[in-house]
């Protein structure tokens, strides 16, 4: 780890005004993929601002029946509060399908939203990224890219080729239920719609997300319907614990009858931000939930898949992954163990 | 209180300037200790280093493995991924403070010892710490949420059955037959 200064402030605000006036500072909340990062040279802050101490735990009901998950809750906490276990049971199950117990301890609402990739190329200094290091290249295009992207990838000219997924699993679920990033920064609060808030490599693979400098997020709304009927986080991984999703699929479904209402699907593993495609989600509104319907749905949301050899697997993977997700949130019976 | 540990002065870039050392109070195993120690000291190094608790292992050194396992106001993280200074007014609980004062095991310390739970022992602090992390977070109800709740901790050694039955016993969970 490279010499770093501490500071610890008291107020957002004084927050806000450290990072504006060292840029090359950073905010630390959980620490769990920031110190890592450091550990690996990959990440060098001069200093890492401590925002612990500052009141952003709460989990407030909002007025229009949404919630308020304040940026400093942990995982953990988030996952296990009783209005979002009974309300975002989505939320609470994707949760839970992360990490280990001790991380989800540790790790913060805010700060999983900016968990970088897990895309070796990117950890391995010694390799080429245009992630790490812009217009240097890419090591998985051409690599072992058995965990890498299959949709919205960067590939036509290789000084900004990136094809890492987003690691998160909660922020596949925040998707799936729309909802909103609220930031404060020196030009006062915003909010950002999840859909906006991570972006796609595109020229710029070493942007992860839309956040301005000096920004720092302070909550994460969600909306009111937490799709608490039918709901399913299917990950699909090496290991039936403690691992990054190749595939998973955060559904939701509203059913009159055995017909589909609404319909929410979100992927996870498969893209370089959460992956929902609105137009495939609207095939399905009015027809009958069966499997039937749901593969050209499935279809509809791996259009323009594109594997890379060893990650080709994962298109047929997730079509068959979405198929069941929302199979299984139709009954709400699981076929193995999450 | 506003904390800092450095001098008010921004720092150009990271090796420009040597941040000084800080002053910082742990509360280790319900002993108050104040330790110089520079602001990228992990907590696992201070146990280690610093206070010569060396019952907390250094594994993977990156959040894989659990080795590191300690608890925060009773409850369990890798104190490899978090920083000593974070944590000046937090009680900080290692494998070395488990034991009651007259020497006797804490039940889980016993239960590992009656079931074999370990073969090397390497992840065992890890895997006791968690262990008690695990009742004191409550929500485990079976063995099946034992086996998915400490998943944070490695045993390379593959003593996986008996580590599950000395939680499972401590905590009055009936064996799935």
């Amino acid at each position: 780890m490279n010499p770093f200064a501490y500071s610890r402030p008291d107020s957002i605000d004084s927050a806000i005004d450290e990072l504006v006036t060292e840029p090359a500072a950073k905010f630390i909340g959980g620490g769990t993929n920031l110190i890592d990062l450091m550990k690996e040279n990959i990440e060098k802050p001069s200093r890492l601002i401590d925002i612990n101490r500052l009141p952003l735990t709460d989990i407030v009901e909002l007025p229009d029946g949404g919630l308020r998950l304040g940026a400093l809750a942990t995982n953990a906490d988030t996952a296990y509060n009783p209005l979002v276990k009974e309300r975002y049971p989505l939320l609470s199950q994707t949760i839970l399908a992360g990490a280990s117990p001790q991380l989800r301890n540790m790790a913060t609402n805010g700060g999983n939203l900016f968990q970088r990739t897990r895309c070796y190329y990117f950890y391995d200094t010694s390799m080429p990224c245009n992630k790490r290091k812009p217009g240097s290249g890419c090591g998985a295009l051409n690599g072992y890219n058995r965990i890498h992207a299959i949709l919205g990838t960067s590939d036509s000219n290789p000084l900004t080729t990136c094809i890492a997924t987003h690691p998160s699993d909660m922020c596949v679920a925040l998707a799936a239920l729309e909802a909103v990033v609220r930031v404060e920064g020196p030009n006062g609060e915003r909010t950002v719609a999840m859909a906006d808030f991570h972006r796609l490599p595109g020229n710029e693979p070493q942007y992860d997300n839309t956040l301005q400098p000096g920004e720092i997020v302070t909550a994460i709304d969600l909306p009111a319907n937490g799709f608490a009927q039918h709901y399913n986080y299917l990950k699909l991984r090496d290991r039936a614990s403690y691992a990054f999703a190749l595939v998973s699929v955060a559904a939701g479904l509203e059913l009159e009858g055995n017909t589909v209402t609404n319909a929410r699907i979100a992927l996870g593993g498969v893209a370089h931000k959460p992956w929902r495609k609105t137009e495939a989600e609207e095939l399905l509104v009015g027809k009958e939930a069966v499997a039937a319907n749901f593969r050209p749905v499935a279809e509809k949301l791996l259009e323009g898949a594109k594997g890379y050899g060893h990650n080709t697997f994962k298109i047929d993977l997730a079509k068959r992954a979405i198929v069941r997700a929302l199979t299984e949130a139709v009954t709400m019976q699981k076929a193995t163990p999450q | 209180m506003q904390t800092t540990l450095s001098p008010p002065a921004p720092v150009e870039n990271a090796s420009a300037a040597l941040p000084a050392l800080g002053t910082v109070r742990l509360t280790v195993n319900g002993t108050a200790k104040t330790l110089q120690i520079a602001p990228w000291t992990t907590l696992l190094d201070a146990l280690r280093e610093y206070l010569n608790l060396t019952g907390t292992k250094k594994g993977c050194d990156h959040g894989q493995c659990g080795a590191c396992t300690v608890l925060i106001n009773g409850k369990r993280i890798n104190s490899c991924l978090t920083l000593a200074v974070m944590h000046d007014d937090h009680e900080i609980t290692s494998i070395e403070g488990l034991a009651n004062a007259d020497g006797s095991l804490h039940p889980l310390q016993t239960a590992f010892v009656d079931h074999d739970a370990f073969q090397c022992g390497y992840c065992t602090p890890g895997q006791i710490c968690s262990a008690v992390g695990l009742m004191n977070e409550g929500q485990a109800k079976s063995e099946a949420d034992v086996r998915e709740l400490m998943s944070g901790n490695i045993c390379r050694c593959g003593a996986y059955p008996h580590i599950v039955d000395a939680v499972t016993e401590v905590m009055g969970i009936e064996k799935q037959a």
